[in-house]
């Protein structure tokens, strides 16, 4: 059924006032906010000689803990690889040496492609024993994508180098329920 | 009639271009960082101390660049184009007085007299290319009627629709934007008696207070048309519309293109040079400037404050460009032809009527002030805007199918 006068609402534009008419008053008011911005303090960081603020959860590369002891947190339980959606990271696991009482398994190789990380922190989320964590650092360059695939010497590395500016988030050289051999 | 060096109108004539360009140049950092500072931002810091040498990377990208001339050009007028547009732009400075100038002289009663004015006129070291030039204003109008042949030559040439309608809209623009700029000087003229621009000056520094003070209207007449004439916005459609789609210099890339831009920071610079010496006082500061005493500091302060008052109008420009949104095209004709060229007609009117009856120049201000507002009670009993006409609306009987034209009401 075809529209109707009556379904149609016409919309004026509103009328303008005598100071609107002269244009001016409006020029002066917006030349008050445009020399105001002019005059206010800037938002621009001045990268890099400013670096940003980054939020507390920041999810930048990946760096494996270690314990009080010294030795790697992680137990080769494959969580993290398991719930890595882009299958980015490939442990092989391996008996622990027989000093290492309090478990069963360590990683003898435990490599993280970087490139193919989508950095969403589910590995961090699923670890039982708060072995893999992202830091924050963001400014990550290599020149080949060989030198971007990160074994596990490395993460330890960036482990050694990041534990001050960030601390570890998680109770400090203990293991998760999950590694502890079950109750006799 | 002053005296012809060949050797000091040469050095006048590559100072002034140096300069000139070198601030256009500077111009174009300018507004970036005047734009970015309006936008809470820093705009470029980094090519050299607050990105000063900045200007010199943008210069020295557009002539490294490749020169390119499409195949389906017009190549004549494709390289002839922006060459018209910054030879009429550069022209214009010729007659700008750049420091303190003095006037050529009267008539005298004795012809002894006469001689000898004449002659201590011609010993005078004048800052200006062409000075004693009697039709000084008429000359830089002149050559801005010209500048519209560069714009229509590029679009044509490009032997593209888009190009071709985008510098038609900047020509109409150019051309109705004449009106108003000229009508907003004549008031001044009639006042000070002459087109010269270093009498102009003169006048406003023996009559302490500048012109702006007796012509308002007139004032804000011009320097909207001048905003007008360079594609300024708010008046930048030209530019800013066909962008997207094409516009006249969509064809040109790097020094024509260049040349293109130059022109527009050019004629922004002869515009404020043209406020800053009509309208406001030129290197007169209200007695200030005369109290240097030694000929070379007294030229040099006088220089400086004609500069300054240039630039302030330049930074003006760069900030009302972030202030108002943009006029349509049909709006900004509209505000030619039905605002501006009336109000101008009836200030030439005031000032011919103050100045027959011998009114002091005080009442000239505030008949410009009565002539704005009236304006402004005009517009209010006109339908939307004098610049946004509306049409009534008729409504139909309810009944009848929307939307029916003509032959149902």
């Amino acid at each position: 059924m075809p529209l109707t006068e009556n379904d149609v609402r016409w919309v004026e534009a509103p009328k303008l006032g005598f100071w609107d008419q002269l244009y001016l008053p409006a020029m002066v008011d917006g030349l008050k906010t445009t020399l105001g911005h002019m005059f206010s303090k800037k938002i621009t960081e001045q990268y890099p000689e400013q670096e940003p603020t980054l939020p507390p959860n920041y999810r930048g590369v990946h760096r494996l803990n270690r314990d009080e002891a010294g030795r790697v947190k992680c137990v080769a339980c494959y969580m993290c690889a398991t719930a890595c959606p882009a299958h980015c990271i490939d442990i092989i696991a391996a008996p622990a040496p027989a000093e290492w009482k309090d478990r069963e398994k360590y990683p003898e190789t435990f490599v993280i492609d970087e490139l193919r990380c989508i950095y969403c922190g589910m590995c961090e989320e699923a670890c039982p024993v708060d072995a893999i964590e992202l830091t924050s650092l963001y400014d990550l360059t290599g020149a080949s994508r060989e030198e971007m695939v990160f074994d596990k010497e490395k993460l330890l590395s960036v482990f050694d180098q990041t534990t001050k500016t960030d601390p570890v988030r998680s109770r400090a050289g203990k293991l998760g329920a999950a590694s502890e051999p079950p109750p006799q | 009639m002053p005296e012809f060096d060949l050797t000091h109108a040469l050095i006048l004539i590559v100072a002034v271009m140096g300069a000139g360009l070198g601030l256009v140049a500077y111009l174009t950092l300018g507004e970036r960082k005047v734009s970015a500072w309006i936008q809470d931002r820093v705009g470029p810091n980094r090519v050299g101390p607050f990105g000063l040498l900045q200007p010199l990377a943008d210069g020295g990208k557009f002539f490294l660049k490749e020169e390119v001339i499409p195949a389906h050009v017009d190549r004549i007028f494709y390289v002839l184009a922006p060459a018209v547009g910054v030879m009429t732009a550069l022209l214009a400075l010729a007659v700008v007085p750049v420091g303190g100038a003095t006037p050529p002289p009267d008539p005298q009663p004795t012809v002894a007299a006469f001689d000898q004015a004449q002659a201590d006129y011609r010993g005078q070291f004048k800052l200006v290319i062409a000075p004693g030039l009697d039709v000084g204003v008429l000359y830089v109008f002149a050559l801005g009627s010209l500048a519209v042949y560069g714009v229509i030559l590029a679009g044509w040439s490009a032997n593209n629709k888009y190009s071709l309608l985008g510098a038609l809209r900047s020509s109409a623009q150019i051309i109705s934007y004449e009106i108003p700029l000229g009508m907003a000087v004549l008031g001044v003229f009639l006042i000070v008696g002459s087109l010269n621009l270093e009498r102009i000056a003169a006048w406003q520094e023996t009559h302490v207070w500048w012109l702006v003070f007796f012509q308002p209207l007139a004032a804000l007449l011009f320097m909207v048309s001048a905003y007008a004439e360079g594609s300024r916005l708010p008046f930048d459609l030209p530019e800013a519309e066909q962008e997207l789609v094409g516009g006249f210099h969509t064809e040109y890339s790097s020094m024509k293109l260049g040349l293109l831009l130059m022109t527009e920071f050019i004629h922004l610079i002869t515009a404020g040079f043209m406020m800053s010496i009509l309208f406001l006082g030129g290197w007169s500061l209200f007695g200030l400037e005369s109290l240097a005493t030694d000929p070379t500091v007294a030229a040099v302060v006088k220089a400086a404050i004609l500069i300054g008052k240039m630039l302030l109008y330049c930074v003006f420009a760069l900030v009302v460009r972030w202030t108002i949104p943009r006029f349509r095209f049909d709006q900004l004709m509209n505000l030619a032809w039905k605002v501006m060229i009336p109000l101008g007609l009836a200030n030439v009117v005031c000032v011919v009527f103050a100045l027959q009856l011998g009114a002091p120049l005080w009442v000239l201000t505030a008949a410009s002030a009565g002539l704005f507002l009236g304006a402004g009670v005009i517009a209010v009993r006109a339908a939307g805007s004098i610049t946004n006409p509306k049409r009534a609306v008729r409504k139909l009987p309810p009944g009848m199918p929307a939307g029916v034209g003509y032959a149902g009401r």
